[in-house]
């Protein structure tokens, strides 16, 4: 496999593995959070108690992020170019 | 007789002194429940968060609820943000200066246009917010609500008495200095403050 290749697929891997992330994590459009917010009725006061959980949640900037990492791999990818084929006589 | 009445008289009346006594009500609170939301509401980006390290004390008379003082503590290190950048900003000089200003204070001075429902009351709290270091007098509606004999629901093996106070109130984040330059589009000169928080008073 060339470099070309090699490049190409990581890009994509990268571009379309972030996107499945995002995803399947909620579809987050805002910033990326490391710890969500959990609430607890307190019965006898009735006070809604929060604590925050740790969890990794992508947002638009992880997807911008993944889109801008991804392009570059392809950008670099045109470096290595095809061999060109020589010329046949004709 | 008359030495047997007037000590009776004078019994029942300490009695219903010590029962009527204002309370002092200690808002640490053991299970964490208390808390203070913060939300900024700016066209281009919602910010909301939270704090609850929380203490302080309120001293509460149920037969005079408009005579109530206290003063509410909130630990600046306890705030918090689901962004981790965005926390670290948060707690920055530029922002809340955690490390050069550790607590937001609430004073209150005076509850006016009290009115009590059962074990409710409705009023308007007017007292010094510090944020930042910076001073300035706010009013807020509040409502307290009087828990009678509630604390060994609340914890186990304890009796007393519980207070829970709820406010909700915008202030100006230019006012109290943190970081007055941010753009307004994207992060907004309202804060929208709410309290939730009980407090406990052993017997």
């Amino acid at each position: 496999m060339t470099v070309r290749r090699v490049l190409q697929f990581g890009s994509l891997a990268i571009v379309f593995g972030a996107a499945a992330l995002w995803l399947f994590t909620g579809a987050n459009r805002g910033w990326t959070k490391t710890s969500e917010p959990r609430k607890m009725l307190d019965e006898v006061t009735g006070i809604e108690g929060i604590t925050y959980e740790e969890r990794f949640v992508p947002g638009l900037d992880f997807l911008g992020g993944a889109l801008l990492g991804g392009g570059i791999l392809a950008g670099a990818s045109l470096v290595f170019r095809k061999p060109s084929t020589p010329n046949r006589p004709t | 007789m008359n030495k047997q009445l007037v000590t009776l008289f004078s019994v029942a009346s300490v009695c219903c002194a010590a029962l009527a006594a204002p309370q002092s009500f200690d808002f640490k609170d053991p299970k964490g429940v208390n808390n203070a939301v913060f939300k900024l509401d700016a066209p281009l980006e919602a910010i909301t968060g939270s704090a609850n390290e929380i203490s302080g004390t309120v001293t509460f008379d149920p037969a005079n609820p408009a005579a109530t003082k206290g003063k509410i503590v909130v630990a600046t290190s306890s705030l918090h943000v689901p962004n981790p950048m965005m926390k670290e900003h948060l707690h920055s000089a530029m922002w809340m200066d955690v490390s050069n200003n550790g607590e937001i204070t609430f004073e209150l001075k005076e509850l006016k246009n009290a009115k009590t429902a059962g074990d409710r009351t409705i009023a308007e709290a007017t007292g010094t917010l510090t944020i930042k270091g910076v001073a300035k007098e706010v009013t807020a509606p509040v409502t307290l609500t009087y828990l009678k004999d509630k604390l060994g629901q609340r914890v186990p093996n304890m009796k007393g008495d519980l207070l829970v106070i709820r406010a909700n109130f915008p202030i100006k984040r230019t006012d109290f200095g943190i970081n007055p330059k941010a753009p307004e589009e994207k992060v907004s000169d309202t804060i929208d403050l709410t309290l939730s928080i009980a407090g406990a008073a052993k017997k």
